[in-house]
């Protein structure tokens, strides 16, 4: 594992007793934008600021660009981090918030001015750069916290949330923005999020993690079209996942049985747009139904629970309440090997 | 009479009750007499020369002055620390050091003076003035840790790391981050402080021996001993001193953000 320009071996990361991060491996290519991707509470943010410093590892180590960092202070470590809140400095203008490392470092006076135009100019602040951070708006505090940032030339950006704070319209604008810079300065970004939508339209390669472990790595593709266990299915939109057994799909409120469709062991799961309505061996009752511009979703009371569904909106409508005939086709079905759950 | 006019009449006594005796003060001041009355007698500004020849209002001055500021540097020396551990770290029994630094306020000026007197100064003969200086220290300790905790508060925690990350030190950090931002709050909490112990009587009180008094004990002791209206004058210079420092601070640093 210790291959790549980041890597993380058996990291262990603990606040007092309770376990974060339980020996996590993790390999971070030079120049890629990998994304961290899990629930709040699965040790992604944990794992992040170990990363940059700022928590010391139980055990385990990382390395970054060939050298052990484990005990490397975060003031020494060249990594930069992008708060969730930016945390842009309250008593410094534009220009001196992104100044603000170069300084420290003590370059020279000539260095620092030019640095620091060059990077506004870069995200676009180059015409702000004598206000306050106050008088920024959000996607702009963003792109002076990016700045602020990539001005030190880190070995390693790493983003918090990173679109998390923007409204619909800048999260799309922040999205270009930062897949530009990313291959404008070539430098290496890891990003945090709880939003699979934002890990898939804007990473190289997705790592999936759940109660401090990661469950599946792999490219936006093959995480949305290949997850491997029930809980990277589910993120991804597979609202229909049951288990099999016996010849049996099995959920928690009951079970059919489907012998020659299903395989003996794992799970079967369907994204709603799978799901035929009308027609089929299965019955249930309609529960809810919204029309949704270009399709209708249904959700449905089967024997195997709650079904989702979603079918063209020129098929005809049925009514809530009424009982409809639906499949679960076996071809549709996306096979999910590693767990039953 | 309707509402209105009710809450005004309120507000109108109220503030009469607060600010009158003030007026009263100023008016007995400027008398032309020989003894402190109200109404004055005739009109004079005689008083407020007189009182600068009274050698032991200057002697006691300094006394209050050296208190005021270094009592309040000291508190602020120990009180930033504190308000910046309360405020940022979940220290062990942080609820209670919240209480103990707030307890000088909350008990009564008589008993601080009498504990101090009765266990410090008689028992191991500790002067005077340093006894004054800890008493005071302590009295202001809580505006400063309250005050500036209330600066901190408004004030993100994440920008000493972000700070960290782009090189600094964790004391660069606070020095270059956080000092910045609360320095409004530092100067309120001084201001606070410099009123609160110039103003102190009844711990000063038990802690003044001989030839060491606080100016407003010697004021006390003077219209004792000589009941002219020299003590309304200082009083009066005194409270136009205090208002003058809390509307700068007002105006200036906005003084009312933080208490």
């Amino acid at each position: 594992m210790s291959d790549g320009y980041v890597s993380l071996e058996a990291l262990t990361l603990a606040y007092g007793r309770s376990v974060a991060v339980d020996r996590l491996d993790l390999s971070i290519r030079r120049g890629e934008l990998l994304a961290l991707l899990g629930p709040s509470g699965c040790g992604k943010t944990t794992t992040m600021r170990a990363v940059a410093g700022l928590l010391e590892p139980r055990s385990g180590r990382i390395r970054i660009d060939g050298a052990d960092v484990t005990r490397t202070p975060p003031n020494r470590r060249n990594v930069g981090l992008v708060f969730q809140s930016y945390a842009l400095f309250p008593h410094l203008s534009v220009f001196e918030n992104a100044a603000f490392g170069l300084r420290l470092r003590r370059d020279s006076k000539s260095g620092v001015e030019s640095r620091t135009r060059a990077i506004l100019a870069t995200v676009g602040l180059e015409n702000l750069a004598g206000r306050n951070p106050s008088e920024l708006s959000g996607g702009q505090q963003q792109r002076l916290a990016l700045a602020r940032s990539l001005v030190m030339e880190p070995k390693l950006l790493l983003l918090d949330e990173p679109l998390s704070n923007l409204d619909a319209r800048l999260r799309l604008e922040m999205r270009t923005e930062l897949q530009r810079v990313q291959i404008e300065t070539g430098v290496t970004m890891v990003f945090v999020t709880h939003d699979q939508s934002e890990a898939l339209a804007l990473a190289d390669r997705i790592v999936v993690m759940r109660d401090g472990a990661v469950v599946q790595t792999g490219t936006p593709e093959e995480i949305y079209n290949r997850p491997r266990t029930a809980f990277v299915a589910d993120f991804v939109g597979f609202d229909n996942i049951f288990s099999c057994r016996e010849g049996m799909l099995v959920s928690d409120s009951g079970s059919v049985d489907r012998t020659g469709n299903v395989p003996d062991s794992g799970a079967l799961a369907w994204r709603p747009a799978d799901v035929v309505v009308g027609s089929g061996s299965l019955r249930g009752r309609v529960v809810a139904s919204s029309f949704a511009g270009q399709h209708r979703e249904y959700v449905l009371e089967s024997p195997l629970g709650r079904i989702k569904a979603q079918v063209p909106a020129g098929e005809p409508a049925h009514p809530i309440g009424g009982e409809v005939a639906f499949a679960l086709p076996p071809g549709k079905a996306h096979p999910l090997p590693d767990d039953g759950g | 009479m309707n509402r209105t006019w009710t809450s005004r009449l309120v507000i109108f006594l109220t503030l009469a009750f607060l600010i009158g005796p003030f007026f009263v003060i100023i008016a007995a001041a400027l008398s032309g007499g020989n003894s402190l009355a109200f109404p004055p007698q005739g009109f004079s500004l005689r008083w407020f020369i007189a009182v600068f020849e009274v050698k032991s209002f200057r002697a006691s001055f300094g006394l209050s002055m050296f208190l005021a500021v270094f009592g309040t540097l000291a508190a602020l020396l120990l009180g930033v620390p504190a308000a910046y551990a309360v405020t940022r770290y979940r220290i062990p029994f942080g609820e209670a050091v919240r209480m103990a630094v707030a307890a000088p306020i909350i008990v009564p000026g008589i008993i601080v003076g009498l504990a101090l007197l009765r266990y410090l100064v008689v028992p191991i003969g500790m002067t005077v003035t340093v006894a004054l200086f800890l008493a005071h220290t302590a009295l202001v300790l809580p505006y400063a840790v309250r005050v500036v905790a209330a600066s901190l508060e408004n004030l993100r925690p994440d920008i000493e790391e972000a700070a960290v990350l782009l090189g600094c030190t964790r004391f660069g950090a606070f020095r270059r981050t956080v000092l910045p931002n609360i320095r409004g709050g530092i100067l309120a909490a001084f201001i606070l402080g410099f009123v609160t112990s110039f103003n102190q009587v009844p711990v000063s009180l038990f802690l003044s021996g001989p030839g060491v008094r606080t100016l407003p004990i010697d004021m006390l002791a003077y219209i004792e001993m000589t009941y002219d209206p020299s003590v309304a004058a200082l009083s009066a210079l005194l409270a136009f001193l205090s208002i003058g420092i809390v509307f700068a601070a007002e105006r200036f640093l906005g003084l009312s953000r933080y208490v």
